[in-house]
């Protein structure tokens, strides 16, 4: 399209890259000559010492005496943890805001639009901590928890949800729940003769909670003991605060991205559904959103990719994630700057560059099936 | 469009250029939303009556929508308005003159200096006043939409604006009381480092885009890792290296300012989301354009300066002002990082033995003042996307 | 005591002038780039907490207060005559190290524990201790709990980045009991989760403490716990490798403590040095011998010290003492009453 750049101009490239490595080297000579003047070593040895402190808030087991390494894992799954949380909520809180948009309903369309200006332009840091020190810390104190119903408790520690105690088998059993449970949609999809199987494959969910419930043993309901609630599971404020902060913020953009979506679907197509006699539920769900779906992707991706990012926000309001265990207290206690900035950013690009590689992918099949 | 260069890293294909999503429209015209049958407007179109069946009471199910969400805002808003407005304290000088339920706006007011000047000496107040009349000053003509020698403006307000803003409210001359850095805070900080941040940015952005662009292999190589390397790690990452590694990067004892330590992470950042931001334009601009300039004998440089991207920057100007905002957002990160912005302000100000118990007040002022200035962005971006529409169609 | 010893002083005072005049013609070669930046700027950079009643807090007027703020103007009265030519850098817990160790700031008295870790794997000096605390745990009264024992199961707020978490760590595991922690980057952060109740307690050295209970609402709603998780000695650091520095600031403290012990105080210092016919005291004000020239300072710097800020009595009074948080002098008392505090001898 262009003519080719000129031979001088592929030489000079040279002398770009031989800047770059310059600057790479100055850097690299002045953190050494650095560290030796400060009698401290580069190195990832420490990952193996023993890390001596505690983090409040786990998916799997951990205690003092584990090593930095295992302190790294256990950060690492309390950020996923609260980014897949707010994935979720992001999509079905964006999705419904993204259709509110949409609504011919004057009221409704504006409250939506109202939502999403505001959360749009306020920053994500200070929505975080309102959450988190205007709104969580004014909950009463443990002994005049708020009863929600189901025997769910709610104070200043956090929510406490009963613990479901499971008999010795229950673990198999509620596999082969989840198993029921995702197969669901596929059978729905079946064709016996003639007919789907459809709705009648409801059986398949109803199976799944009797098989759950099978392999219940008894439920931990949480009750007031001493300083705290004791039995249930506890769900911190700071982890509600940061799933807030995530999810509220990125769901107003994906609602734009939704109601864009939507609206770059042709007006024929809804049409065409409406004089085949579906109703709006069904134009919706079955004609609209599939195609939608399909510009909707590669930008709800970058949504999610910020939403793990941003989890880094967390380190504000106490939330143990990787940021604030690695960059805070194993950064300090082990005085390894350099090694502890260079693994939380390593994290985050490969999370980054590996997704990217996927909706690459994904984008190539969409892209094929289309033709 | 020309074809795009072959991709080098998965990732280019992921986002969309930025200044092509579509528009937040206030009002669509009803026939673009798909959902509503489209119905003539019945029983006398005009007046508020038809205005109301037409938007509000259309059908049954509509109708119960439209109470559903008027049971919803009776719950929310009087709630609210009692806190924010009826109950409110806003005059007195002290917390004894919080005594009703509603908010202690009185906080807000007693703190309002350091919230917008930080500990700036108060006899020096009037130099950040003058810095935001000749932000004012500089920045009108390159908002107004017909400006003479609009490019002659931009460039005054990227390079002369920074200079003078910044020998008045760092100081050093005679008359001019040199005010360290750490005094400054407040918005204004904020303000000084999403300027500085989007003047050092923009023409680092616009050289990564041209580099991603480029035919030549070792550049282009080097501005996609530069570009996928910054937007791949969170900028509170960033922003702790500059605050903990930036220092030993350094040659033993040269130190530099932190508040400079961190406008270069921001530069640095936000110049990859920018190149990203430019780099759509630059694909919206027709390849005949630039075979045209290359014929008349033209060079690469004279051809990206001339004819490229002044219409590439065009496009993307709703795009860079997305950019802008959330950058302008980010500012609150750094109080992260020690330094003394708008939150860190309010947060310091809670600590207050004097004033314990207002954080509701001090957030959701800090929210109330940043929706201003982002929405008031927000909007003018819009209304430039929607007359480069018009431009474009008719 | 001294004046007994007054032949053995004057003899020890020659050998020390001695000494000085051989340390003195080695000084031209041992230079110390921290005294001389300082000097050059004409400005002495010091870090310290972002803010803390006690150590460092800025006072209604916006000018920094405290017992670390009182030895950074020390240090400006001795190397530049002036304790206002003093610019405060606040360092948070996490990066207080790096920015000491970048030469971003000149010294850092930021009620920093000297510990091991820190002379051996951070690669700096330790100074001396300026405040002897222990680490100390508040809760609040309505708990009815009197010991550190009683606490299994509660969850205390604490700061990140500090020793603070390993000792709660280390006192989990030695008493087989669970004492949850809650981290926070900024002590107005954790003060406010204390406050909310979303802990039961806050955790930090005794100082500290106290201030954090000035902070609070109610303060007489919260107790201090009688038990120390561990010793806490407070004081300032340096970079390793210069000395001469090193000495300058440890000398900036003593001229406080000696002066408290000789009974010279920021009222009468000029009067003293008019009147007093006491060599130890003349030889302090650097009236007679050359003693400061020694460390690379005027004679006379311990009396500018001293005119600047007082004595070290006179600083924990207003800081933490009965004008301050109330808290009592303690283990920061003079050596002479019972206290920790005894400075190396002024000849």
């Amino acid at each position: 399209m262009v003519r080719r750049p000129s031979p001088r101009a592929y030489a000079g490239q040279w002398l770009l890259l031989l800047a770059a490595a310059a600057v790479a080297w100055y850097i690299v000579s002045n953190a050494g000559d650095n560290l030796a003047r400060r009698n401290m070593s580069f190195g990832f040895g420490f990952l193996w010492d023993v890390s001596n402190f505690d983090i409040p808030f786990r998916l799997v087991p951990w205690s003092e005496a584990d090593t930095y390494g295992r302190a790294l894992l256990v950060s690492f799954l309390n950020t996923i943890a609260v980014a897949a949380c707010g994935i979720v909520a992001a999509t079905l809180l964006g999705l419904f805001i993204g259709i509110m948009r949409l609504s011919a309903n004057w009221l409704v369309r504006n409250i939506a639009l109202s939502f999403v200006e505001f959360i749009r332009n306020t920053p994500q840091l200070i929505q975080i901590v309102f959450w988190y020190f205007a709104v969580l810390q004014t909950l009463p104190s443990p002994r005049q928890s708020i009863v929600l119903p189901a025997g769910m408790l709610l104070n200043i520690r956090g929510a406490y949800l009963p613990n479901a105690v499971m008999t010795p088998h229950g673990g198999l059993l509620s596999g082969l729940a989840l198993l029921a449970l995702a197969a669901t949609p596929f059978l729905w999809r079946v064709r016996v003769g003639a007919r789907r199987v459809g709705a009648n494959a409801l059986f398949l969910p109803v199976l799944a909670l009797a098989l759950f419930a099978a392999g219940v043993d008894h439920i931990d309901w949480p009750t007031l003991k001493g300083f705290n609630i004791r039995g249930g599971t506890q769900v911190p404020p700071e982890f509600v605060a940061l799933w807030l902060g995530l999810s509220i913020y990125a769901a107003a953009f994906i609602a734009e991205i939704v109601r864009g979506s939507i609206e770059a679907i042709s007006k024929g197509q809804s049409e065409a559904a409406q004089a085949l006699g579906l109703k709006t539920g069904q134009r919706l769900f079955l004609i609209i959103l599939p195609q939608a779906l399909r510009i909707m992707v590669p930008q709800l991706t970058s949504q999610y990719l910020n939403i793990i990012k941003s989890s880094t926000l967390g380190a504000v309001v106490a939330y143990p994630e990787v940021m604030q265990i690695f960059a805070g207290t194993v950064m300090n206690q082990a005085g390894k700057e350099i090694e502890t900035i260079i693994i939380v950013m390593a994290i985050f690009l490969a999370i980054n560059l590996l997704t990217s590689a996927f909706m690459n992918w994904y984008n190539r099949r969409v892209a094929l099936v289309e033709r | 469009m020309p074809p795009r260069q072959p991709a080098l890293i998965e990732g280019e294909m992921l986002e969309p250029a930025p200044g092509m999503q579509p528009p937040l429209a206030v009002e669509t015209p009803s026939g673009a939303r798909p959902l509503v049958p489209p119905r003539p407007a019945r029983g006398g179109g005009a007046g508020i009556v038809g205005w109301l069946r037409l938007n509000l009471f259309g059908s049954v199910g509509n109708t119960a929508l439209t109470l559903l969400v008027l049971g919803f805002l009776a719950l929310i808003l009087p709630p609210f308005i009692r806190w924010a407005v009826t109950d409110a304290t806003i005059g007195g000088t002290a917390r004894s003159a919080c005594t009703g339920d509603g908010a202690c706006w009185t906080f807000i007011r007693m703190r309002l200096p350091t919230f917008f000047y930080g500990h700036y000496p108060f006899s020096e107040w009037w130099r950040v006043d003058l810095a935001a009349v000749l932000l004012g000053v500089f920045s009108a003509p390159v908002m107004r939409d017909r400006t003479r020698h609009r490019g002659l403006w931009l460039v005054l307000l990227l390079t002369l604006f920074p200079l003078l803003a910044g020998i008045l409210l760092a100081g050093g001359l005679p008359g001019l009381p040199p005010v360290d850095t750490n005094l400054w805070g407040g918005l204004m900080l904020d303000i000084i480092i999403a300027f500085v941040t989007v003047a050092g940015s923009l023409p680092l952005g616009i050289l990564l885009a041209l580099g991603r662009r480029s035919q030549l292999p070792i550049v282009r190589l080097l501005a996609v890792g530069f570009i996928e390397l910054w937007r791949g790690v969170p900028l509170l990452t960033v922003l702790f290296m500059s605050a903990v590694l930036v220092p030993l990067f350094l040659p033993n004892g040269v130190s530099v300012d932190r508040l400079i330590r961190a406008l270069i992470a921001l530069v640095l950042f936000n110049a990859a989301y920018m190149a990203e931001t430019v780099r759509g334009g630059l694909q919206g601009v027709a390849a005949g354009q630039e075979e045209a300039a290359y014929s008349v004998g033209l060079r690469w440089w004279q051809v990206q300066l001339f004819v490229v991207l002044p219409q590439a920057l065009r496009y993307v100007v709703p795009g860079l002002v997305n950019n802008i905002v959330d950058l302008f957002k980010d500012t609150t990160l750094v109080t992260i990082v020690g330094l003394f912005d708008l939150l860190g302000a309010v947060s310091q100000a809670l600590k207050d033995p004097a004033w314990l118990g207002f954080a509701k007040e001090g957030y959701v002022f800090s929210m109330l003042v940043f929706f201003v200035c982002c929405f008031a962005m927000s909007s003018y971006g819009r209304r430039f996307e929607k007359r480069l529409r018009r431009h474009h169609s008719g | 005591m001294r004046s007994r010893n007054m032949l053995a002083v004057c003899g020890l005072a020659a050998a020390a002038f001695l000494a000085q005049i051989g340390a003195s013609s080695a000084q031209t070669e041992v230079k110390s780039p921290t005294l001389d930046a300082v000097k050059k700027r004409g400005q002495l950079i010091c870090g310290i907490d972002t803010g803390i009643p006690g150590y460092a807090y800025q006072d209604s007027s916006g000018k920094w207060q405290g017992l670390d703020v009182a030895l950074c103007r020390a240090i400006a009265a001795a190397v530049l005559g002036d304790p206002e030519k003093v610019k405060y850098i606040g360092t948070t817990s996490k990066v207080r190290f790096s920015v000491l160790q970048s030469g971003e700031i000149d010294v850092l008295i930021r009620d920093s524990e000297l510990t091991l870790t820190r002379a051996g794997q951070l690669g700096l000096e330790e100074v001396t201790p300026n405040f002897y605390t222990g680490q100390t745990i508040m809760v609040r009264k309505s708990l009815g709990v009197q010991h550190v024992k009683d606490l299994n199961g509660a969850t205390i707020c604490l700061l990140t980045g500090t020793t603070l978490e390993t000792n709660i760590a280390d006192y989990n595991r030695a008493n087989n009991i669970k004492i949850g922690t809650l981290l926070f980057d900024k002590p107005e952060e954790a003060f406010a989760a204390a406050e909310s109740g979303r802990c039961d307690g806050y955790t930090d050295d005794g100082g500290s403490v106290a201030a954090a209970r000035s902070t609070m609402k109610k303060p007489d709603d919260w107790i201090f716990l009688p038990e120390t998780l561990s010793r806490q000695p407070l004081g300032p650091h340096t970079r390793q490798g210069d000395d001469r520095w090193t000495n300058i600031v440890r000398w900036s403290h003593f001229a406080m403590l000696e002066a408290e012990e000789l009974g010279i105080t920021k009222a009468n210092v000029d009067e003293v040095r008019k009147a007093s016919t006491d060599p130890q005291v003349k030889k302090f004000l650097g009236l007679e011998g050359d003693l400061g020239k020694g460390i690379g300072l005027d004679n006379d710097f311990a009396y500018k010290i001293v005119k600047a800020v007082g004595n070290y009595g006179e600083v924990y009074e207003a800081t933490f003492g009965s004008k301050g948080l109330g808290l009592p002098r303690g283990l920061n008392n003079l050596y002479n009453k019972g206290g920790l505090m005894y400075p190396y001898s002024w000849y």
